[in-house]
């Protein structure tokens, strides 16, 4: 049997741009080679905070519920939204009290700062490790691929439109040359006062 | 202390006796080491941290804060290094309130090779404690199952053997500050270039008995070179089926919000707010 | 909590929800030998076919689990020359993987264009040298040489031909290709950058209307930028990659070699 990351297939990246963050993911299902669902949406929002999850499809629907509950407590505790780099170690410390059972997801975190409005984007192994990057994080089954691919395509200060091209690429090439990821594809761009969804057109096989 | 979760134990354990492997967690291959000399104690670290043989981390931080005097540098796990040093940072920053002394380098190292032993090793955290306390100075290097050692100077991680190398070659004892900062930043070094688990940047810490120093990014032998194209694309290139923009201002469409005046808040006192 | 008592008295973990528990120690008496004749060298390798040239690329790095055995290891290969020192030489040979196999590969191939130089009077086709490597990975089909071939040269039009194998000799040839190590960072790079793909028209309609940009060859001097680029993106994500990228542009006049530093960390 293969590893529980690539039993259901998947791919997310973030990149970070001037004075905005991106954030993709893949929206394919599988069972190993067959494939289930064309719409399974791997990115979160939870108020301003976005976040990624891949791997094991059951894994991703529990761990996103569950912290969907925890920024809900979280919000209703303090009264205002969470912050990116908070949530980041809500996420880092929930997932390495299962160091012993740990959730089969590679989480990717993505927002901008609610004072200052900086980037903020982080990745995580599946027991809680934070990746603190100032470029881009990738996960999920088509990993080397994002790594190549956004190792050469990435540059410093890409505006929301360029931004938006460089990880659409990315991530559609990227998924191209992966058997368990690809079928369509979501992008967000987050800026300061909007944020814009879109659908890619990828192919289906 | 709050205990692990393992609720999901049985299940993956279950998965694991039909054959499936276990998760691939963030390693940090690894070169660190440090170094006394006269009057204070060195650490160093590379900055590299590996998922197999993908580069997970280009600039991770190795070297974990304990105590203002204490400094700890980590092999191993990345996850557990991490999260063991700042458990332990907290334990040994109460037991100083409560005994109203300044932390030594013995009770950390203690505390550290208690809760390793405890976890037979599972917790992979590998790891160099160095600092100055009322006692003196000491460097420790403290095994994933609980073993210690007291040295003048030590080496971990996969890059220890290039590293011990360059100090079993030049190092000599009562050496100076800029002596021993050398030292370690060359044997850091040796791993990087000859050990594939290292990699990127020295980090660097000197700790005296006045002071700690932490130099992020000691050395940086390994920038990146300049690209020879930008790949921008042009823009409209990739082709969308469906766009939504949601504006701030335009939140209110989604979240309905209402100013309620005093009287016709619900009875009971108003809610006390922090001005 | 019930969970934590196992039914399985002889050991009190964790119950399986499966019929397979792990299994326990061999049967008595019983004894595996094994033969482990291969090692991974890593490294990774590269060749993008032009309008009347081919580049091949590959780096210098030969490594075994985290060491480094040498920083300078050539994988290129010229194949088919008349003197040892394959000064006219038309034909490039990459390999990655078994640095060992490898060479015994290149050695092999090398022979063999000579004898049929000797024989016919004049050098091998790209076109025939590439079957007849195809054949001699087939003959080790169950011992095969552990390596990622890549061959190219110029076929008979003049027009540049890259062909890549499998280490038993299953064969294509293609307009670029990735092979070793870094293959998975560097192929969809190639994919996107010389072939154009996901890439449309900006303008040219909606949605599903929209036109596909249109490929176009790459010159030399293009295809040598992508080569660099591509080895520095792998450079940095992959272990195993690093130290000296070797290239070699096969065209008319000959074989252009070049060496360039990478990174050594």
């Amino acid at each position: 049997m293969s590893s529980p990351f690539s039993i259901n297939g998947g791919a997310c990246v973030a990149m970070v741009g001037k004075d905005c963050v991106a954030i993709a993911c893949d929206l394919r299902l599988g069972l190993q080679a067959l494939t289930v669902s064309n719409n399974f949406p791997k990115i979160f929002q939870y108020g301003d905070v976005f976040l990624g999850l891949t791997g094991l499809a059951t894994d991703v629907s529990t761990v996103s519920d569950l912290f969907r509950y925890k920024v809900n407590m979280y919000r209703l505790r303090e009264e205002r939204n969470i912050a990116p780099k908070t949530f980041a170690n809500l996420v880092s410390s929930s997932l390495y009290e299962r160091r012993f059972g740990p959730y089969f997801v590679s989480p990717v975190v993505a927002g901008l700062d609610p004072k200052t409005s900086e980037p903020f984007i982080c990745g995580f192994d599946s027991i809680g490790c934070i990746d603190f990057a100032k470029d881009f994080i990738v996960s999920g089954t088509a990993t080397e691929q994002l790594f190549g691919m956004c190792e050469s395509l990435w540059e410093p200060n890409l505006g929301p439109e360029d931004l938006f091209e460089t990880i659409s690429q990315a991530l559609l090439n990227a998924v191209d040359r992966d058997a368990l990821s690809g079928w369509g594809a979501h992008v967000y761009i987050i800026e300061k006062d909007k944020v814009t969804k879109r659908l890619l057109k990828g192919r289906q096989d | 202390m709050p205990g692990f979760d393992f609720s999901n134990y049985n299940r993956n354990a279950a998965l694991h006796a039909r054959g499936v492997p276990l998760p691939k967690a963030t390693s940090t291959g690894t070169t660190i080491v440090g170094c006394i000399f006269d009057g204070g104690v060195v650490i160093a670290a590379d900055t590299r941290a590996t998922s197999g043989p993908i580069v997970a981390d280009k600039n991770c931080e190795k070297l974990h804060f304990i105590s203002p005097n204490i400094w700890c540098a980590g092999a191993g796990t990345a996850a557990d290094t991490e999260f063991t040093t700042a458990l332990i940072s907290s334990q040994l920053e109460l037991h100083s309130l409560s005994t109203g002394r300044k932390p030594r380098v013995v009770t950390c190292m203690t505390l550290l090779k208690q809760h390793l032993f405890r976890y037979q090793g599972h917790i992979g955290a590998y790891l160099v404690v160095a600092g100055v306390d009322p006692t003196g100075t000491h460097l420790f290097t403290v095994h994933a199952h609980g073993s210690t050692d007291k040295l003048p100077y030590v080496t971990m991680g996969s890059g220890s053997l290039a590293a011990m190398s360059v100090f079993e070659t030049q190092w000599k004892p009562q050496l100076t500050k800029e002596e021993a900062m050398k030292l370690c930043s060359q044997a850091i070094e040796a791993g990087i270039w000859n050990d594939l688990g290292s990699g990127s940047n020295v980090d660097l810490a000197v700790i005296t008995a006045d002071k700690t120093t932490l130099h992020r990014g000691f050395v940086k032998p390994n920038e990146r070179t300049q690209k020879l194209k930008s790949y921008v694309f042009r823009r409209g290139t990739t082709a969308v089926l469906n766009e939504k923009v949601i504006k701030k201002e335009e939140i209110g469409n989604y979240v309905s919000v209402e100013e309620l005046a005093e009287e016709q808040l619900p009875g009971g006192d108003k809610m006390e707010l922090d001005t | 909590m019930a969970a934590m008592f196992s039914q399985n008295p002889l050991m009190n973990g964790p119950n399986y929800s499966f019929n397979d528990a792990p299994r326990t120690a061999a049967p008595e008496g019983a004894r595996q030998h094994r033969f482990d004749p291969y090692t991974d060298n890593g490294g990774s390798t590269l060749a993008i076919a032009g309008a009347d040239f081919a580049i091949m690329a590959g780096d210098t790095r030969l490594t075994s689990g985290y060491s480094i055995n040498s920083r300078y290891h050539p994988k290129l290969f010229k194949i088919g020359g008349t003197t040892a020192d394959q000064k006219d030489a038309t034909i490039v040979l990459s390999v990655v993987g078994f640095a060992a196999d490898g060479e015994a590969l290149k050695e092999r191939l090398d022979a063999i264009c000579k004898m049929y130089r000797y024989r016919h009077g004049k050098p091998m086709s790209v076109k025939a040298c590439a079957q007849r490597l195809s054949t001699i990975l087939y003959q080790k089909r169950f011992f095969p040489y552990y390596v990622y071939a890549i061959l190219g040269g110029l076929d008979e039009e003049g027009k540049g031909a890259v062909y890549s194998y499998d280490p038993v000799g299953s064969y294509e040839r293609e307009q670029c290709r990735a092979g070793g190590a870094a293959a998975s960072l560097i192929m969809p790079f190639l994919d996107n950058q010389v072939n154009f793909k996901n890439q449309y028209e900006p303008g040219s309609g909606v949605g599903h209307a929209l036109q596909e940009r249109e490929r176009k060859p790459l010159t030399r001097s293009e295809g040598e930028i992508l080569v660099k680029d591509a080895f520095d993106g792998a450079v940095e994500r992959h272990i195993e990659v690093g130290d000296g990228l070797q290239m070699m542009v096969i065209t008319k006049d000959g074989i252009e070699e070049v060496l360039l530093p990478l990174k050594k960390d």
